[in-house]
């Protein structure tokens, strides 16, 4: 029996160093994804690198806790997410100086009042890429990370209730209100808050 | 089953979101799709907001740059 240990424990070590490269792999594949994420959930590209930097030093170190064949997409997005909250990244403003959303058709009227009327893409390409990354930034963090986990990265209501630990139903109302609340900041960096 | 109401505009506009989202049950849907049939005001802004979604997309997503993937398969654990 003790002779068979040793030979036991090495096929044991062997094993969890080949499920541990093939974890990294899994979570590297998904560095594209993170990044994209991360870059709007944070001001700055230097403040994204390190966040991503700091999800992958973590989850490389705790990959543990990682418990294969569940979503591994959603628990790495759980790190990036956390990572950020404990960074301090997250300075909310107060519900009072939130802007007040509008409906759902209130950037098409802006723009349409103020252009005239043309075909539907014909409006869109009135607002500038810089106008769009900027009216998302004044989008206040909770609404926003719910937009960036969704439209950026593809996620499900249900994963990204996970990842930020909320219920699905406030994730659907982050999600509705901060899309009415982007489209207000596009009305007003494209014609302006009187228009 | 739902109404539209005395303003269907309103409840359509109210009903933009989950509509592109998929989020409505099929008479949800039905009542939706029959009303942006016969109303161009509505389908116009439809239109315009999916357009829109994948224009917010295209804008705002910034590649990672290469040398972070580099930096980051450096944080590996060494063999």
């Amino acid at each position: 029996m003790s002779e068979v240990q040793p030979e036991t424990d090495a096929r044991g070590i062997a094993e969890e160093a080949r499920a541990r490269v093939r974890f990294e792999e899994e979570v590297l594949e998904l560095s594209d994804q993170v990044y994209r994420v991360a870059r709007r959930l944070v001001s700055t590209r230097e403040e994204a690198e390190d966040l991503v930097q700091e999800t992958y030093a973590r989850a490389f170190r705790s990959w543990r806790s990682y418990t294969p064949g569940t979503n591994l997409r959603a628990w790495l997005f759980r790190i990036l997410t956390n990572l950020n909250i404990d960074r301090g990244r997250r300075e909310q403003r107060s519900p009072a100086t939130q802007p007040l959303e509008e409906g759902d058709y209130f950037l098409y009227n802006r723009l349409e009042a103020d252009g005239g009327s043309e075909d539907e893409a014909r409006v869109v390409e009135r607002l500038s890429q810089d106008e769009i990354v900027q009216a998302l930034a004044e989008v206040p963090h909770d609404f926003r990370d719910v937009i960036v986990l969704v439209d950026i990265g593809d996620f499900t209501y249900q994963d990204a209730a996970q990842i930020l630990d909320i219920p699905i139903g406030t994730v659907m109302s982050r999600l509705h209100r901060g899309r009415r609340i982007l489209k207000k900041e596009l009305a007003e960096a494209t014609v302006g808050d009187s228009g | 089953m739902v109404y539209m109401g005395s303003d269907p505009c309103a409840k359509c506009e109210e009903m933009l979101q989950p509509f592109l989202d998929r989020e409505l049950s099929e008479d949800e849907y039905a009542i939706a799709e029959a009303h942006l049939d016969e109303c161009g005001y509505c389908r116009k802004r439809y239109k315009f907001e999916e357009t829109l979604r994948r224009y917010v997309r295209q804008a705002v997503v910034e590649e990672m740059p290469p040398e972070l993937k580099q930096k980051l398969a450096a944080l590996r654990t060494p063999l």
